[in-house]
Parts: structure tokens; sequence; C-alpha cells
């Protein structure tokens, strides 16, 4: 189980302390914040209190990171529609989209995100700078959205995202997250679907080598609304993927699916837990993890049903491949509960890669390494193919190749 | 035996059936036709005591007492017997432990002694030789793995061992191949006696060739629209229910 | 009203053990303190170095705190407020039957204990030729009152006899493998067991010896305000096959006690320990007062290769039960299994798994927990599965399902799976649901009354679990659970 170190935590105070004046609106919630901050520290150092949200990530490398600024002069726009550079939006590299706005303009925090009880939500109000607010009116299809954030240097930038859709709204929203350096991308995600909106939640992060990326994400659904997420993780040296779904209207519906493909020394967390508070919902998890390397892949999943949550639906499922002998996976998969009339199942399971069907390939005159991209490929197939965009699916497909094709090199 | 006077029931606010009158005499076999979602499945779960039909209407009189009055159990221990379309798995519960306990349940409501594990497996052998069935069916659990035909004859087994008063057949015959539906109604047949009477729900003609009825039913939208002697099997198989359905409209 | 939904606001379940036994008691005074583990210890008869174990594990749990993490609720208990040694005074081991204390004989006989067996329990020893033999070890509070077949086991080399008595007697083996599987600062109720555990069972079994007959320990908590501490050493050297079988109940009393049992399993080389339990502690009334809090460590060390080591536990009583009954699989090629039932009705709270700790190469083990709740309890399955990197081509296999039974009881699942060695295959699966309405139509269509319907179905999703037992148990443990689930169905 891992400690929680408050050494870390003050230079991240510090710098609330430095900059409080500056930072746009919200002063009590930002202080509020920084002493429940101060209260938490970073998961993982050496105080010794227990966290059993994060008893399988350690923030110790974070927290003896320096974050001196960043390098931002030198960027490209990397297609994306609304463009981040350490967490400020950049006019000039984006393009107009309607029903944004900047959070920097109109500050304001939601009321899902917990800073009392997520240590990085703390972290996140309290130096929170800009973000990305994205409105779509009731009964409008806003069509793909892409949102991206590029990071720089040894920056540390906190960016405050909410994404509203009201009544019947649909919009699919891409995110993307890259850049190069040692910096620590940080942020957090209000979403809140309204009844029968649907959202389309696709997450490629592929951070920089030395980057932590830790991201937390809101979602809140209304009766006959659908949350539709994926992520694919790729990149940073130290990454946490932290999603709370709560169904809070009849019917809605909830889907977590993602994959993470780690090598080296990356550390990557995948935890999730969908709430289902009222009856009738529906949510579904798969997730994925090919470990190769040193790699440490984690993933954290709870289901929770309220009592009066019945003909609840839930099914989760979550698998490793080892593809190295130093590789290691953490599941942790959970189950919570009190209503009777619910149909809830969980399935993990770790291994490598299958050794029959590898020699099945190979008689039939695939080679070893062609037969091996096969089977990797078909086994992160029953997760890419729950994206159900075909062009945002081939995007994917396409990074799961080049890492592929990096690994085998 | 059976008798049954303006029954109307729902399931949810869905009426399904609209007003049901049936008398089914003592000795008498009677066939219920009609095309799909017409109510027949609706009539057995009904006559047995299923909990999620609401009975909104009418009476139903079984030898003499009321039907709808009593729970589910009850009513098998006065002698209503459902073989279930489709027959319901029990996982971990043994097949033969599973029959004794039903047996012994309606011998004890009738005043009858138990009979032990021997003395079970002497008389449920008897039966499931009859029924070409393997022995080892016994000893499998309850409906889990059967093939169709091997849960329709497990159906036909348990009625052979509780011998009902009253046995309704929903669809016993559907999926079975010539061999096997010899078999069931050879099952029904055997227990043909003045004070036995079965409802035979089916599609087909093919089990009336061998169980006889005295007496068919055409069901639709929740009444019976027609009545008629065996004949009426035959004409339905030839032409259909459209015209059926037609005159009745 | 669906027909599992109607759930009565819990009738008071019929606890059939909860008498108490009127008979004249050593007590040692209420408190927890070096003084009182002296008194232990002079009682005990014991050799210097198990006092200072004893002492050593009391300093060490000094320091402790009481773990949170469980999903479990109770007012603090005060450590203080217990009696931690409590005899009946006449003197254990009779001869005859005549001799043993008549208000015991009449206990065992209320216990429901077949008279033969009762006569085994009393410290007579019937005719060694008749079958099944049972060799029986009741321990009545704090002290063993009777261990049987000790002659007959003793001619094949196995020790079966009170751990108080193997501490005098065999002190060499009882050194060397006491606290070597669950060290004595393990955990708080593990170290609270070190300082003052009382009695409870150990066994040997020689190299290359089939135990002869199955061993079994009657546990009973009689006494008002007693804590009971057994603790249990089984050892089965290389070759050796044993199986052990434990019950327990207690009085219904309004006040909760306290059990903290400590169980350690060695298997050497191609060794077998099978170790059944049938846990019927009073787990309080309707209410949810009174009842035993059961905080039991037990944990097998597989050390030899190919080595196994098979728990199988029913759960059905205590207030609280804190259990996780595990395997540290060491030797190659070893084995480890779980199987498990846990009933909770009423207010009654369980928090119970396993560990599967696999280092030795093609250690494998299986793990089948199948939890009922009703009433407004709660029931949480919690496993560990850790494959180690030595542990190549390990093997492990979960299946966990739960049932719930009525709409103010929650079922929870928190397993724990982490792999270090590529090679090495977990599969884990879990399921919750209710019992299915057509399967309960389907009994009551053939005549079974809904209270048999849910039996039969219980009892049929236990059976993998239940299939693990001795005949003679597993016959017992589908009774209790009817009885357990008695007016959980409306």
């Amino acid at each position: 189980m891992s400690a929680i170190s408050t050494m870390g935590a003050a230079g991240f105070l510090a710098r609330f302390e430095a900059l409080r004046d500056s930072l746009p609106g919200c002063a009590a919630e930002r202080a509020a914040a920084a002493e429940s901050f101060r209260a938490l520290g970073l998961p993982g150092g050496t105080s010794g209190r227990r966290s059993e949200a994060w008893k399988y990530t350690s923030l110790r490398p974070l927290a003896e990171a320096d974050f001196a600024g960043s390098t931002a002069d030198t960027v490209h726009g990397d297609g994306a529609d609304l463009v981040f550079v350490d967490g400020v939006f950049r006019p000039d590299l984006s393009t107009t989209v309607p029903g944004f706005t900047q959070f920097a303009e109109a500050p304001a925090f939601g009321p899902l995100p917990r800073p009392d009880r997520d240590p990085l939500v703390a972290l996140n109000t309290m130096l929170a700078a800009d973000g990305a607010v994205l409105r779509v009116p009731a009964g409008v299809n806003a069509g793909i959205v892409r949102l991206g954030s590029i990071g720089t240097g040894a920056s540390a930038f906190h960016p405050r995202h909410m994404i509203h859709l009201e009544q019947g709204a649909s919009l699919i929203l891409l995110e993307t997250a890259t850049g190069n350096g040692a910096y620590l991308h940080n942020p957090v995600t209000e979403i809140t679907v309204a009844e029968g909106a649907h959202l389309t939640h696709i997450r490629l992060q592929d951070e920089a080598t030395d980057a932590f990326h830790l991201a937390t994400i809101y979602a809140e659904v209304a009766e006959g609304g659908t949350y539709d997420g994926f992520s694919l993780i790729l990149g940073g040296r130290v990454t946490r993927t932290e999603i709370h779904a709560v169904l809070n209207g009849k019917s809605a519906t909830a889907h977590m699916n993602g994959a993470q493909l780690l090598t080296g020394t990356q550390h990557a967390d995948f935890t999730s837990v969908v709430r289902h508070a009222e009856p009738n919902g529906t949510s579904r998890q798969t997730v994925k993890n090919v470990l190769n390397g040193r790699s440490r892949g984690v993933f954290q999943g709870r289901i929770e049903v309220a009592r009066h949550a019945q003909k609840t639906d839930g099914y989760q499922m979550n698998q490793a491949l080892l593809l190295s002998p130093d590789a290691e996976i953490d599941s942790k998969p959970e189950l919570e509960i009190f209503a009777d009339d619910v149909k809830c199942s969980h399935g993990a399971t770790v291994g490598e890669l299958d050794a029959e069907q590898l020699f099945y390939l190979r008689s039939r005159g695939v080679p070893d390494s062609e037969a091996r991209a096969l089977l990797v490929r078909a086994f992160l197939a029953e997760a890419l193919d729950l994206v159900t965009d075909e062009a945002i699916r081939a995007i994917l497909e396409q990074r799961v190749d080049a890492w592929w094709e990096r690994q085998a090199a | 035996m059976l008798d049954i006077r303006g029954l109307t029931a729902s399931i949810g606010d869905k009426s399904i059936l609209r007003g049901i009158d049936l008398v089914v005499p003592d000795g008498e076999v009677h066939a219920i036709m009609g095309p799909n979602g017409s109510g027949k499945s609706t009539l057995g779960y009904v006559l047995s005591g299923r909990e999620d039909y609401t009975v909104t209407g009418g009476s139903v009189t079984f030898n003499g007492i009321d039907l709808l009055s009593l729970e589910p159990e009850a009513r098998a221990a006065a002698g209503v017997f459902l073989a279930f379309q489709a027959p319901i798995e029990l996982p971990g519960v043994n097949n033969a432990n599973f029959l004794r306990t039903a047996l012994n349940a309606i011998r004890r409501a009738h005043g009858e002694s138990e009979l032990d594990a021997m003395q079970f497996l002497k008389v449920a052998r008897v039966e499931t030789k009859r029924l070409s069935m393997p022995d080892d069916m016994l000893k499998r659990n309850v409906n889990v793995g059967f093939s169709g035909g091997e849960k329709k004859r497990n159906e036909v087994l348990q009625m052979a061992l509780l011998r009902p008063k009253l046995a309704i057949l929903d669809e016993t015959d559907s999926g079975l191949d010539i061999d096997a539906l010899k078999i069931v109604a050879d099952g029904v047949n055997a227990l043909r006696s003045p004070t036995f009477s079965a409802l035979v729900i089916t599609h087909h003609q093919r089990l009336l060739d061998h169980l006889v009825p005295n007496r068919v039913h055409v069901l639709a939208h929740g009444r019976i629209i027609r009545s008629g002697g065996p004949e009426l099997a035959r004409e339905l198989e030839k032409t259909g229910y459209a015209g059926v359905l037609a005159e009745a409209a | 009203m669906s027909a599992t939904a109607e759930i009565l606001d819990s009738v008071q379940s019929s606890y059939k053990w909860g008498f108490e036994t009127d008979i004249e008691m050593d007590l040692a005074p209420k408190g927890l303190n070096e003084d009182i583990i002296r008194l232990i210890s002079a009682r005990k008869e014991e050799p210097l170095w198990m006092l200072e174990y004893r002492l050593k594990a009391f300093a060490a749990w000094l320091k402790m705190e009481e773990p949170d993490w469980a999903r479990v609720d109770h007012p603090p208990i005060d450590y203080q407020d217990l009696h931690y040694y409590a005899a009946p005074k006449k003197k254990a081991g009779p001869k005859s039957l005549d001799e043993v204390d008549p208000e015991l004989l009449k206990m065992y006989e209320k216990l429901g204990i077949p008279l033969k067996e009762r006569a085994i329990l009393a410290g007579v020893e019937p005719d060694p030729n008749e079958r099944p033999q049972i060799a029986v070890d009741a321990v009545f509070d704090s002290v063993s009152v009777a261990t049987t077949f000790r002659e007959t086991l003793s001619k094949v080399g196995v020790i079966f006899c009170p751990i108080s008595e193997a501490v005098r007697d065999h002190p060499d083996l009882v050194r060397e493998y006491l606290g070597s599987v669950v060290p004595v600062a393990d955990n708080y109720f593990s170290a609270l067991n070190a300082a003052v555990f009382t009695d409870g069972s150990f066994v040997y079994i020689p190299k290359g010896v089939r135990c002869p007959m199955e061993l079994s320990t009657y546990f009973r908590i009689n006494a008002r305000n007693t804590g009971q501490f057994e603790r249990t050493l089984i050892i089965a050297e290389a070759g050796a096959h044993v199986s052990y079988l434990e019950g327990c109940t207690a009085p219904q009393r309004d006040e909760n006690q306290l059990h903290a049992a400590v169980v350690e399993l060695i298997a050497m080389d191609d060794a077998t320990i099978k170790y059944s339990t049938v846990q019927n502690w009073y787990p309080g009334d309707a209410d949810g007062k009174g009842g035993i809090y059961n905080f039991v460590t037990k944990r097998g060390a597989c050390r030899g290769d190919r080595s196994k080591i098979s728990w199988t536990q029913v759960e059905t009583g205590s207030a609280i039960t804190w259990k996780y009954p595990s395997c540290v699989l060491i030797g190659e090629d070893s084995v480890g299994e779980f199987y498990s039932v846990a009933v909770t009705t009423n207010h009654q709270q369980a928090d119970t798994g396993t560990k599967m700790i696999h280092v030795g190469k093609g250690s494998s083990s299986t793990i089948v927990s199948k939890g009922i709740s009703a009433g407004k309890s709660n029931n949480t399955y919690r496993g560990l599965v850790r494959i180690l990197p030595s542990a190549a081509g390990a093997r492990n296999h979960t299946q966990c399902d739960s049932l719930l039974i009525g709409d103010e009881c929650g079922a929870h699942t928190v397993p724990y799976i982490e792999s270090r060695n590529r090679t090495a295959k977990v599969e884990h699966e879990a399921t919750t649901s209710k019992i299915a309405e057509d399967q309960l139509f389907y009994c009551r269509q053939r005549g079974l009354s809904e209270e048999d319907a849910v039996n039969l179905i219980v009892n049929g999703f236990c059976k993998e679990v239940l299939k693990e037992l001795p005949m003679e148990f597993a016959v017992e443990a589908q009774k209790l659970l009817a009885v357990s689930l008695e007016g959980s169905v409306g």
C-alpha cells in the first residue's frame, strides 16, 4: 500500500502562494483546495498515510521532480481544433469552435470534482489557469471536436476542462496529449451529459517519455444519456487515467474502455469507478494492457450499484498480456452491490501470448514476429472495436501499429 | 375437471388474455392452437400461477376448487402440471434430488408417505426406461447441458412421476424429431384415464396425430375464436390461421 | 412484488446452539497485561521460551493498530474488558463416561453431536474397528477437555493433542514451526493471539504416513465476557496426508465476544493437508445484537515440491467474520485451493477470502467463492493472487459468485491480482445476481414450497464448494445453510 508524502507537495503549495493573486477567479475554492492538498499530500511519498485508491501507484518520482518552466516558443498545432500549450489556450494555433470559451475568461468550478478527497484534483483546483469550456446546445450534433494538449520543457500545468451536452445533443470529443520534455500534465475534466445526449470521448495519450500525465475525469449522465469513453495510453513516464462516471438518470449508459501499451520503465494506472445511482443503467468496460520491457500496468475498476438502482447491467473485463519477463500487472476489479435485481460481472485474465496459437500461425508459414504482431493486434481488437467511429478507430489503430513496430525494432 | 370463465390477464399494462371461456371435462385432451403471440403460453402460465401475470378478471375452477387463489406449489399439489416450453436450468441441483423433492412435496400434500432415495430411484428408473432416457440423466444437474430433446423428455419424465390430474403441455413438441415426438405423445397417452385431462398447446398438427385430442380450440388475440373436433387441427394445417382469423373478424 | 423481493423484516433466525452450560469455571481476572500472560503461561505449565514468545508478541501488539481496511463496522473493542483465560474446574481427560462432568455431557448432547461421537468427546474410546472413525479434540473456552483416539494414532506415529500439551511434550517441533507461517507481528489479531492463545490442536504426521482417520476439533465458547484465542498447528512431513475438520458454536448472548484464532499449516514434499471448517459461531440476533467477532488468521505454507493445501470453509455464523485462509506456494508444482461458502443474514458482516502467494515454479491455485447475502447483511469476498517473478508457469483460476436475497443487503467483490511473471496465467471471474424468478417458479410448479425451492437453488449454487467437504460434514453443512436462511424468504 502506498504511503502519501507531503514532501513534494510543498513545491506546489509554494507555487500557489506565489501565484494566488494572479490566478483567474474562484479564490475561496482555490484556498480550500490548497488546504485539502496540504492535508492529502502526494500519493506515494514517505510520510506513511495509507491510501487504497493509490495502492499500486507512487508519485514519488513526481515529488522529486523539479518543474522549472516551459519552452513553449516552437510548437506546431498538430491538427487540433483547440490547442493548449502547457495548459494555456493558443488562439493562434486554433480554429473557431462553436460553443467554446476559455476557462480563464469565465472561471468556475463545477460540483462533480472532489478536491477534498482526490489529491490531484485538489492540486488542479488550486492551480488551474486555463482550460476548454465546451457547451453543445440541446438537439445539436456538434460532430468531431479535436482538443490538443502540448507540453514542453519542465512545465507543470493543470488545465480545467468542462464539457456540457444539453438534452439530446451529441459530440465526438477527440483529446490528444503530446509534448516534448519532462513536464507534468494534470488535467481535470468535468462532463455532464443531459437527457438523451451522447458523448463519445476518445483520449489519445501519447505524452513525452519523461512526462507525467495524471488525468481525472468526472462524467455525470442523465436519463437515457450515454458517455462512451475510450482511452489509448501510450506515453508518459508515470501516468494515471482516473474516470468517475455517475449514472444519475434511468437507463443511462457509460462505457469506459481503454488500452495501455507500455514499454521501458513506464508506469500506467487506469482507475475507474462507475456508480449506478438510478435503475436500468448499463455500464461496459473493456481495458487491455500490453506490457513490454520493465513496464508496469495497473488497472483498478469498481462498479457500484446503489440500493434502488435495480435492473442494473454492469460488465467489466480487464486483460493483460505480458510480453517480457520483467513486466508487471496489478489488477483490482471490484464490485460493490446493494441492489438485488442486478446482473453484474467482471473478469480478469493475465498471461503471455498463447503458445499454441503462435505455433499454429508459424506452422502455416507466418514468421514469428508477424505472428506475434497479429496476436497482439487481435488481443487489442476487442477493445479498439468498441470505438464506433471508423475514422477515429483508424487513427488509433495506426498508433497501435506504430507502437508495435517500435517494439519490434 | 377445468372450468375457465371470462378469464382476462395482463403483463404490466399489456392485456394478453381477453376473456377465455373453456371447459375441459374429465378424461379429455384438448388442443390449443393459434398464431404466435395469441396468448397460448400465457394461458399455461396463468393456470399454473406465474407471478409476472396479473389476472384482471374471470374465474378458474379446477375439480371444484378456486385455482386462482392458490400458490403455484399448491396448484401443483392439486394436480396441475405445466410442461415448460423452455425448461429451466438449475445449476448444481441434481436431477434425481430435484425430482424426489418435488415428488415428496406432492406426496406430503396428499398425506402419503415420502419415498427414500432407494425407493425413489426404483420408481424413477421404471420411467426413464420407458422414456428411453439414459440413467445418467438422473445424475446430471436439472436441464443443465441438456439438448432440446433431452429437456423435453425430462419434462415428460417429471410428469410421469408426479402423476398430475391436468397436464398443460406448452409446445412440448417444438424442436423434437419424430421419435422424440412419439415418446412425448406416448408419455401423455399412458396417463390417459377418466381422472386425467390435458391441455396441449401446439403450433402443429403432427403431435396431434399421436395424441388425438377430443377438442381443438383456436386462440387469437387473447380469445378462443373457434372450437371443433380433431378435424379442425387438420384443416388449420392445410389452410393456416388466416382463414379462421378472417372469419372471426 | 416479486417472490424473492418479499423479504421479511428478518424473522429471528433460529440459532439452535445458543444455550449456555452452567459449569464451575476457573476464570482469570479481566484485563490484558504481562501478569495475565504470565498467569496463562503458568496455568499451562509452559516452559520459559513459550512465555518469552508470548511476551514478545504482546510487546509487538501494543505497538500495532487494529486494521480498518475490511468492509466491517463495529464499535471499538475494549481489550481490557475481557477474560483471557476460562477453564472448567473439573480435571480434563476422564477415563470413563461416568467421570466426565455431567454438565459437559449434557452440553455435547444438546449440540446434537451423535451419541457415538459424544462418547468420543467425553473421553471414552469406542471400538476402533467401527467406521467411520473421527478423532476429536474438544476445546471448551480456554482448554481442551478431551482428545480421542490418541493411542490409535500414535501407533502410526501421528501426534494429535492439545497444543498446550505439545508445548510441554514436543517442544522441539513446536519451537521450530510455531509462528513460522504466521509470524508474531503478522497482523494485529495474530499478535494478540500469539500473546494470549490458550488452546487448540497440534497435529504432526510423520513422513510417508497417511493419517488413518479424519481429525477434528470442536470449539465451544461458553463463558461470558471471555475471548477465545485458539492456536492450531498442523505439520505434514514429506508424503504425509491428513484431513482435518473444525466446527464451532457459542451461546446466544447480547454482548459481542471475540474469537481471534491463528492456524498454521506446513506441508513438505508431496504432503497433502485438507482443512475443512464449518463455522457456526453465534451470529447475533435479528437486530444485530450480540454475536461473535471472528477475526481469524489462517495460513498454510506449501514448503515442499508437489505439496498441497486445500481450505474448505462454510461460514454461516459470527456477527463479523474477518478471515482469509491463505496459501504460500513455495514448493515447485505445489497446489493451493480455497473453496468457500459464506452466508450472511440479518446484520451479519463477512469479509472473507484468501491469498494465494505463488513463489514456486509451476505452482497452481484454485479459488471458488460463493457468497450469499440476505437480510440487512454485507458479504465481501476479498482475495489476493500474487505471482512472484520466480513462479514460472504458475496458474490461478478464481471464480467468485454472489447471490443476493432481498434488496437490503450488499454483496461485494474485491480481488487483487498481481503478476510479475509472464509465463503465469491468471483467470478471474465474478458474477452477482439474485435467484432467478423462473428457477423459483419452475420448482414451485413442481410442488416445492418457496423456502424449499430457495434452499434447493442455494445448495445448487454452493455445490462446487460443498462437494469438497468430507461426506459427514457436507450433509451437516447443507442443513446449516437451510437453517441460516430460514426466514430470509418471504
